[in-house]
């Protein structure tokens, strides 16, 4: 009975071998970049914003003539947030033909993705990954501040504008970003003349911080310091008010997107500060120019800041790629060489700031910008 | 005189189709190993289905670890991803720990006892209480076990020094470590910079190794005990087996090879988090043994190979792959198990055999 089972299902599993065989070889006439990042799952709309932001790039930069007179060519692979199939991801590009890439999206993938490419010498420049060890080696840089960054960048945020001197932190002790930005600014915190008075954890999928809240209440914090994303955020500023507890919030770039929490009253969020490196209601003429391009081509969709990476990564690379003087008839392996050289020497300037890289560590060097939620809307401070 | 031997016969028969079932097993993995290292040697390979190797060797062990516990011995776990999940961080901090101080090759062999031994003693651990009782609730207590061992390990932060290692479960700098000391386990972040010692070629000896632990044990005196306490308890208890031991023996075995899948893994990506051991995980792997059909070997080989690279090699469909592999989850679920679909598979096979005369060798 099970006979013909097996032999169908090893004619379906040759079927399959066969198809995935005859790899597709790189056109020597234009560049190919890869992105990588989640479509799909929990992470879609980051890894989607990524997508439209880097394609609204590449787009830009064909019509004005490519890069060293190459078109460009952009090929994206979903890798639903997971470390295994985002190297998957990668390897099906390679076979695709990709020569750099952009990406991963977020940071436990990247860092898998980082030591699959670091084998191929692959360039790659992720929008988007804060963790450590998503740039471990020497051929990965990115456009996003990493983790202890943010968090050290925070507390001198706090400290140079005097915003507090008594601080509690609340953070999520299950995810990596948090906990890394939590680390960084209890580090930093003490340079700036800035108390930790209380430092409570939660762990995913919470929804009462009470607890979390009145230690910090008790303790006498002026400032609360919320480094996780904003779902979450919204239900701890619901229950502060319900508590009658009304110190400052600070949160970093995860907060982006508070304003557009479902059944959220956005009147709690007034006076709401946070790290993010591009806001779309912007003033200057490059932001205004993106969001507005960007949202005749995706329907109406206003940008968040993972799009704004991706945009800054692409012209990253073509200004690397100038810079090298670079043509797409060389190896990747060459390429690699080549951008490793150029990053170091190049400005770009982005929408989320001028930024610099150090050609050493990977890391790029910009402003931190932080706003302030007023009437409903993001207002930069400075 | 007469019924005695014909039990002989029975025994005899059942004996020989038995180790025909397991020589194919072996010779079905033997076969595609060849295959795919000529493609390798010849260029003939696509690197997404090169980087696929190991992870569906990781898959094929863990689904085959499971059929032990699910088919052979009838128990319910919801937690294998779990036991995968103690393999991979005990063999992760154990290659860490060493680094280069051991050859790559000895280093990995040991790494992978360190995981399956750790695996097997929280199976043990785990067994002890809950399989002394009736019903569903090792399903219960393995899908808690799972969570838990994720969550524990989720606050676990390690680093070592010149003083040893140091422990804690609040946060990195509660280590109190030298500057000069390596933070190995880094609570929510995991393990990073694992080296990527898994390979194809280890991959699929232990496929053959598991194959052998598994197909013997089931064909042994033991093994026939541990399907007696799962066709009928209360008749394999009145003949004097011990039903705790087995049953244990069945779920110790299954969770340390579930840590050999785990070790796999470790040593296949230069990250590893708690993340991928959810029940998701555990779920994937009973889907792999329920539509290779429960109790079969073969068919959880196959199935771990057929849903673990079908979404991969669907790609080219962009956003409607997942859509597809969903439907084919249920058109397999279809073809192997409805009853029409039964119908037609005998009648065709009926008809086959009229044609090229029958051997009276049947299939099952």
């Amino acid at each position: 009975m099970k006979k013909l089972t097996r032999v169908i299902s090893v004619c379906a599993a040759a079927a399959m071998v066969l198809t995935a065989v005859s790899p597709v070889l790189a056109d020597d006439e234009k560049f190919v970049i890869g992105g990588i990042g989640p479509v799909t799952g929990a992470a879609a709309a980051y890894g989607i914003s990524v997508m439209n932001g880097a394609q609204l790039a590449v787009d830009e930069i064909n019509a004005a003539g490519g890069i060293n007179g190459y078109q460009v060519e952009f090929i994206s692979a979903d890798d639903e947030h997971d470390a295994e199939k985002s190297v998957n991801a990668y390897n099906d590009l390679k076979d695709k033909g990709m020569q750099m890439l952009l990406g991963t999206v977020t940071s436990a993938p990247c860092i898998a993705v980082g030591g699959e490419a670091a084998n191929d010498n692959m360039f790659l420049l992720t929008p988007s990954g804060s963790a450590v060890d998503c740039i471990a080696y020497e051929n990965a840089f990115r456009v996003c501040f990493s983790d202890p960054a943010q968090g050290a960048k925070s507390a001198q945020f706090i400290g140079e504008h005097e915003l507090a001197t008594k601080v509690g932190i609340i953070y999520d002790s299950s995810d990596p970003y948090s906990t890394g930005i939590m680390e960084s600014f209890v580090a930093e915190a003490a340079n700036q003349g800035i108390e930790v008075v209380s430092n409570e954890a939660f762990s995913d999928n919470r929804t009462d911080f009470s607890a979390q809240l009145n230690k910090a209440k008790d303790a006498g914090a002026e400032l609360v310091f919320l480094p996780f994303y904003y779902q979450e955020a919204a239900l701890v500023l619901k229950q502060a008010s319900d508590m009658d507890y009304a110190p400052k919030f600070f949160g970093c770039d995860g907060m982006d997107g508070i304003l557009t929490v479902e059944n959220f009253d956005t009147s709690l969020a007034e006076g709401l500060m946070l790290l993010t490196p591009f806001t779309p209601n912007a003033e200057d003429e490059m932001t205004q120019n993106f969001v507005k391009a960007y949202e005749e081509a995706y329907d109406g969709l206003v940008p968040i800041q993972f799009g704004a990476d991706a945009y800054d990564g692409i012209y990253a690379i073509k200004a690397a790629l100038e810079d090298a003087g670079a043509t797409p008839d060389m190896s990747v392996s060459d390429l690699c060489e080549a951008l490793k050289v150029s990053m170091g020497n190049i400005t770009v300037e982005g929408l989320t700031g001028t930024i610099t890289w150090d050609a050493a560590t990977g890391e790029p060097e910009k402003e931190p910008k932080a706003v302030m939620i007023e009437n409903s809307e993001y207002v930069a401070m400075d | 005189m007469n019924e005695k031997q014909n039990n002989h016969e029975i025994i005899r028969r059942m004996r020989r189709k038995s180790l025909r079932n397991s020589l194919l097993n072996y010779g079905i993995v033997i076969v595609v190993f060849a295959i795919m290292q000529t493609m390798i040697a010849t260029g003939h390979i696509s690197s997404l289905l090169k980087g696929l190797l190991v992870p569906l060797c990781v898959y094929v062990i863990a689904a085959l670890s499971l059929n032990l516990v699910v088919g052979i011995s009838g128990e319910l776990s919801l937690g294998h991803a779990g036991f995968m999940c103690i393999g991979a961080y005990t063999s992760a901090f154990f290659s860490n720990v060493v680094g280069d101080s051991m050859p790559d090759l000895p280093r990995f062999i040991l790494a992978i006892l360190v995981g399956a031994v750790f695996a097997g003693i929280f199976g043990i651990l785990i067994g002890i209480p809950v399989l002394r009782l009736k019903g569903d609730y090792l399903a219960i207590v393995t899908l808690a076990f799972g969570e838990i061992i994720k969550n524990l390990l989720n606050v676990l932060y390690v680093g070592v020094d010149s003083h040893g290692l140091h422990f804690s479960t609040t946060s990195a700098m509660d280590l109190n470590m030298e500057p000069t000391g390596r933070q190995i386990v880094k609570g929510a972040l995991g393990i990073s910079g694992t080296p990527k010692n898994s390979t194809f070629t280890i991959g699929v000896v232990l496929i053959i190794i598991t194959l052998i632990v598994v197909q013997n044990l089931v064909n042994s005196r033991s093994g026939r005990a541990i399907m007696s306490t799962r066709d009928n308890r209360i008749a394999a208890e009145s003949i004097g087996i011990p039903v705790t031991k087995y049953k244990l023996l069945a779920f110790s075995v299954s969770a340390s090879l579930a840590g050999v899948a785990g070790v796999l893994y470790a040593h296949n990506l230069a990250t590893l988090n708690t993340k991928k051991f959810d029940y998701n995980t555990s779920i994937l792997i009973l889907v792999f043994v329920v539509l290779g059909g429960i109790g079969n070997m073969t068919g959880s080989m196959i199935a771990a190979v057929i849903l673990t690279a079908l979404p991969e090699m669907l790609r080219f469909l962009n956003n409607y792959r997942m859509l597809i592999y969903a439907i084919v989850l249920i058109v397999i679920m279809l073809f192997n198990w409805a009853p029409a679909s039964l119908d037609f598979r005998s009648r065709m096979r009926e008809r086959l055999w009229k044609k090229h005369g029958s051997d009276a060798e049947g299939g099952r």
